[in-house]
This record gives structure tokens, sequence and C-alpha cells, in this order.
């Protein structure tokens, strides 16, 4: 279980103007074995909050407990090892490692090729063209982004932060990963947050927190919130045409 | 490479099979010809029907005579030294006769466990034949605790006919205290070459690299590609300088990662002296990218470790 008590995470403007609070005093928490999506308007603080789940930004105000476990201070590796994990919204790029062994470096030990083709199959990608490939510039935004959701997949986590899995991904190989997160949505021991813009993907959750300008705006169970959206916003998407809602 | 059983002269010690197993990949002996250079002489010597290696009569060092449209064989001519204080200054010259396709595989390295300087200075210059092609691989490594310096300077003349090409692969990765290395390359018609040259420094290591590239013949390209890392107290400075003397393409690229209190300058030059030339240079030097450090770290790895799995990455 993952439990945000009062969160906060402020910058200093450049120029010593004063303060930016990004995220404001954020209570949140994600039981066990739950998928949770957050989305939000652009800015709203979605990487932001997941990036300080994950250590990568350290709060300056409130406490992230993990389990029970006051993690505020930890390192990122050292939540890695307690399993959690985030696939970034713009993943790097790494010159001189392979695909296969970038998924075995996630895995933590070498992985057989079967199971790293596995992985990748999940993600959409055929993977006998991409196992022995760099995962340098030669790689598309869309490839790049598949094989950074396919190391997440391979390390197996207790809680799981995907950002945007969707985006600059094509149509067909959106429809396997949407396949895939609800294969990830019927385990009920792990528990997965994605943020996402994409209703497909909404869809599959138990629960949906709409972060905007560092707070939450609202939160429930998808039933709840998501046709809440649907009023507010139409069809906000721009790949699905609300098929059927209409009538 | 394939393998003999071991034969290795009963002069070479378990530290100098070592050093030639990190410099030239070589356990036992290799098929082909080989020269074999331990503490200032040369200690075993093979030539094959094609490929004739000879003892210069002058000066310390050896011929490599490679007979033209020799093809897909190799030649071994590591350098060790692991008695302190040696120095020496070496000349190779290798003669790649017309359509020969040959994989030359040099290397020094430095066991140095005493309190004197221990210097290797290799001038090797290449004649490679109309339309050969050549495959150099050099590796230099360093070793042993001692206080003596373990030092470097490689002088390396290559000259290009018509049609020939030469791709080198030249790394220098540990423990090598000082080292000023020169390359000179010139490039008949339609020669080609490619340079990939891999340098990591630590400690208070200096590595300075002159390279200069003259294409003077019509249609001729090069690329040269510098990779390097500096730690700790470390100094890198480098001088490419690509001088296009006639219709040709060549492309200099050096990436650096800086660590630490170390410093790297790059220093590039080129030069068109015939309208049709095209020369292109590139270089960054720049911090590890700390995303990437970062995922690595969600991985479960330390920062040290994925320090070392990402300029592992960059050298390779
Ligand atoms: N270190 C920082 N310094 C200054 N501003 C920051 C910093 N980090 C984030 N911000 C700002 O905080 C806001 C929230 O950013 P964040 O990336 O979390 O948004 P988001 O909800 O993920 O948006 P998107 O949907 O576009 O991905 C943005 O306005 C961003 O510019
Ligand atoms: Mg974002």
């Amino acid at each position: 279980m993952l439990e945000l008590k009062n969160l906060s995470f402020t910058v200093e403007n450049e120029d010593g103007s004063g303060s930016l609070d990004i995220i404001e005093g954020l209570d949140l928490t994600i039981p066990d074995g739950k998928f949770v999506v957050i989305t939000g308007p652009n800015g709203g603080g979605k990487s932001t909050l997941a990036k300080l789940i994950m250590g990568i930004e350290q709060p300056t105000g409130g406490q992230i407990l993990y389990n029970g476990t006051d993690i505020t201070n930890m390192s990122i590796t050292d939540r890695a090892k307690l399993g959690i994990g985030y696939a970034f919204q713009q993943p790097p790029r790494f010159k001189g490692l392979t695909v296969r062994s970038l998924l075995s470096l996630a895995a933590g030990k070498e992985l057989p090729e079967d199971e790293c083709c596995s992985y990748l199959t999940r993600v959409g990608l055929c993977s006998m063209d991409y196992l022995n490939r760099e995962v340098d510039n030669s790689l598309s935004g869309g490839e790049v982004k598949r094989i950074e959701i396919a190391t997440l997949m391979a390390r197996h986590l207790d809680l799981a932060i995907y950002d945007e899995p969707e985006a600059g991904i094509d149509l067909w190989s959106f429809a396997m990963l949407v396949d895939t997160f609800k294969k990830l949505a019927k385990n009920d021991t792990n528990s997965v947050i994605i943020i996402s813009h994409q209703e497909r993907i909404m869809q599959l959750a138990d629960e949906i927190i709409v972060l905007a300008n560092g707070k939450v705006q609202s939160q429930g169970p998808k039933d709840e919130i998501f046709p809440k959206l649907l009023t507010e916003f139409g069809s906000f998407s721009n790949e699905c045409t609300l098929r059927g809602e209409g009538k | 490479m394939e393998l003999k059983d071991f034969k290795f002269d009963s002069t070479l010690t378990p530290t100098d099979q070592h050093m030639l197993r990190e410099i030239a990949d070589m356990i036992g002996t290799p098929d082909g010809a080989f020269n074999i250079r331990k503490n200032g002489e040369g200690v075993v010597k093979s030539s094959t029907d094609n490929i004739e290696i000879r003892q210069k009569a002058d000066k310390p060092g050896i011929d490599i005579i490679i007979k033209p449209f020799t093809v897909a064989e190799k030649v071994h001519i590591p350098v060790i030294i692991t008695d302190s204080g040696v120095q020496e200054t070496v000349y190779n010259d290798f003669y790649i006769g017309e359509g020969a396709n040959v994989e030359i595989v040099a290397g020094c390295g430095i066991h140095n466990c005493g309190d004197g300087d221990s210097k290797h200075d290799g001038i090797h210059s290449f004649h490679i034949g109309k339309n050969a092609i050549v495959k150099y691989v050099e590796k230099h490594y360093g070793d042993g605790d001692g206080n003596g310096k373990r030092i470097m300077n490689p002088t390396t003349v290559v000259n290009m006919d018509e049609g020939s090409y030469c791709e080198m692969d030249m790394v220098q990765i540990k423990g090598v205290d000082s080292t000023y290395r020169k390359t000179e390359a010139n490039l008949a018609d339609n020669a080609k070459i490619y340079v990939l040259e891999r340098l990591m420094t630590h400690g208070k290591q200096e590595a300075k690299t002159d390279m200069v590239v003259n294409l003077n013949g019509e249609g001729s390209s090069a690329q040269i590609i510098s990779r390097t890392v500096g730690k700790d107290d470390s100094v890198q400075v480098f001088y490419p300088n690509a001088v296009g003397n006639n219709a040709c393409h060549a492309h200099v690229q050096c990436d650096s990662i800086i660590m630490d209190n170390a410093k790297i300058s790059s220093i590039p030059a080129i030069s068109a002296n015939h309208p049709d030339a095209q020369v292109i240079h590139e270089a960054a030097i720049g911090k590890i990218n700390s995303d990437q450090l970062i995922k690595l770290e969600t991985f479960g790895m330390s920062e040290e470790e994925a320090e070392d799995i990402i300029i592992q990455g960059f050298l390779k």
C-alpha cells in the first residue's frame, strides 16, 4: 500500500522572485492490487508526482509511506529494491546497450531469449528484429517508448508506474498495449498506476484520479469518475470517438 | 580466433599470458603469423607462406610483409613489458600487398611493479597496397602496483594506395599513465579509412592525441570517431585534423564523458583545399546523461553501478 501524506513539491523561481507549488499538500492512498489511472491537464503535476514516488524528486513537504515504511528520504535505488518502478514519459536512450541487455538489467539477471521476446511481444514489438539492436538514436520514438514499457514488465514490480504509455504509439500497438494492461489489471496482488489521457486505458481502471494544479480535483471508482469526465469534455481523446456513447 | 594448444615458450609467465589476453585476446599460440615482443626483445616469431615477419637489422622492430592477394589471414604482434624500468622505441613497418585482406592485431601491455618508469614508443608505418583491406586492432593496457609509470607513445603513419580500405580500432581503457598518440593517414584516390579511438583515463593519467588525415585522392573518405571518458584528475587533449585536398568526404566525431575533476579539451581543425571537399566535425563533452543514470537506478542499481554500465556502453 502506498500512502502520500500532505505531500508537497515547491520549486524556487529561477530569478528568486518567489516559488511555485507544483504538488500541493496531496493526500492519497493506493491500496494493493489496485489499477489506478491518473489523468488531468498538461502541467497538472502527474509526472512530478510519479517522480516523487520513485524518489527522482525530493518532496519539499509531507511523507511517503510504502507498506507502512516511511520512504520519504529513501534513494531511488532502495525504492527500486522494494519493488517500485517507473516507466518514463520520455525514456532515455542508451548508446552501446542492446534491447536484450537493457531488459536483463531491468530484470536484474541475464534473461533467456524467449523471456525477452515475450516482454517485447506484449508491447507489440516483433522481438527478433529488436533483441540485438542498440537502444540508441536509431530507434524511433514509439519504439523506445515501447521498450521502456517492456523493461518495467520485466521487473515484476509490486508498484509499477507508467507515464503516458500510449504516447507516440500507433493504433495497432496501442490495441496490443491495452490488452497487456488489461491482463495487468486482472492481477490483484500488484498495484499499477498509469498516467494517461486515453479513455480506453481509463476504462481498465479500478480507480481514476484527476490531478490539476498539483491537487486532486476528483478521485473515485472508474464508474463514478469516468462518466463525469465524459460529460465535462465530450470526447477528450484524439483516437477514440466515443463509439456507441452518443446513442 | 582459432587457437591451438598451449605451445607458449617457457619464457611466458602467467603474468605475460594475462597481458596477452588483455591486449590481443590471445590464449595460447594464435593461428597465422605472429611476433611476441617482451621486455625489449622478440621472444616468439612465426611467419606463414603469405605473411613474412622479419627482424629489422638496423634498429629495434620488425617488417611485416604481406603478399598481394593474401586473403583472410591474421597477424598478431603484441608487445609486453613486465620488468620495471624498460624503455624502448620500436619500429614496425607493414607492407600490405595489392588486393590483400588481412587483420592485424597489435597491442601493448605494461605490467609495472617497480619504481622505474616503463615506456614503449611504437612507431608504426603502414603501406597499404591498391584495393587492399586492412583491419587493425590495437589495445593498450597497464597494470601492476609499482610507483613506476606506464607510458606509451604510439606513432602511426598510414599510407593508403588507390581503392584501399583501412579500419583502425584503437583502445586504451586501463592503466596507462601517460600517452601521446600521433596518427597520420594519407589517402589516395578512392581510399577509405575508418578510425575508432576509445579511451578512458583515471587517476592522474594524461592522454594526448594528434591526428591528421590528408584526403589527397579523388573520392577518398575518412570517418574518425573518438569516444573518451575522463575520470578523477585525468587530463585529455585531442587535436584531430582532417584536410580535404580533393573531392572527398571526411567526418570527425569526438564525444567525451567528463567526470570528477577531469579535464578534456577537443581542439579540432578541418580544412578544405578543394571545392568538392566535404569535411565535417562534431564534438561534444558532457557529463553522464542524468536520465540514463536515473533510469538504471530505478532498476535497483547503485549510482556507481549505473555509471559503469553507461561508460561500458559508451566505449563499446
Ligand atoms: N524542477 C522543476 N522546476 C520548475 N518547474 C517544474 C519542475 N518540475 C516540474 N515543473 C512544472 O510543474 C508542472 C507540472 O509538471 P509535470 O511534468 O508534473 O506535469 P504533467 O501533469 O505530467 O503534464 P503532462 O500531461 O504534460 O505530462 C509544469 O508546469 C512544469 O513546468
Ligand atoms: Mg507528464
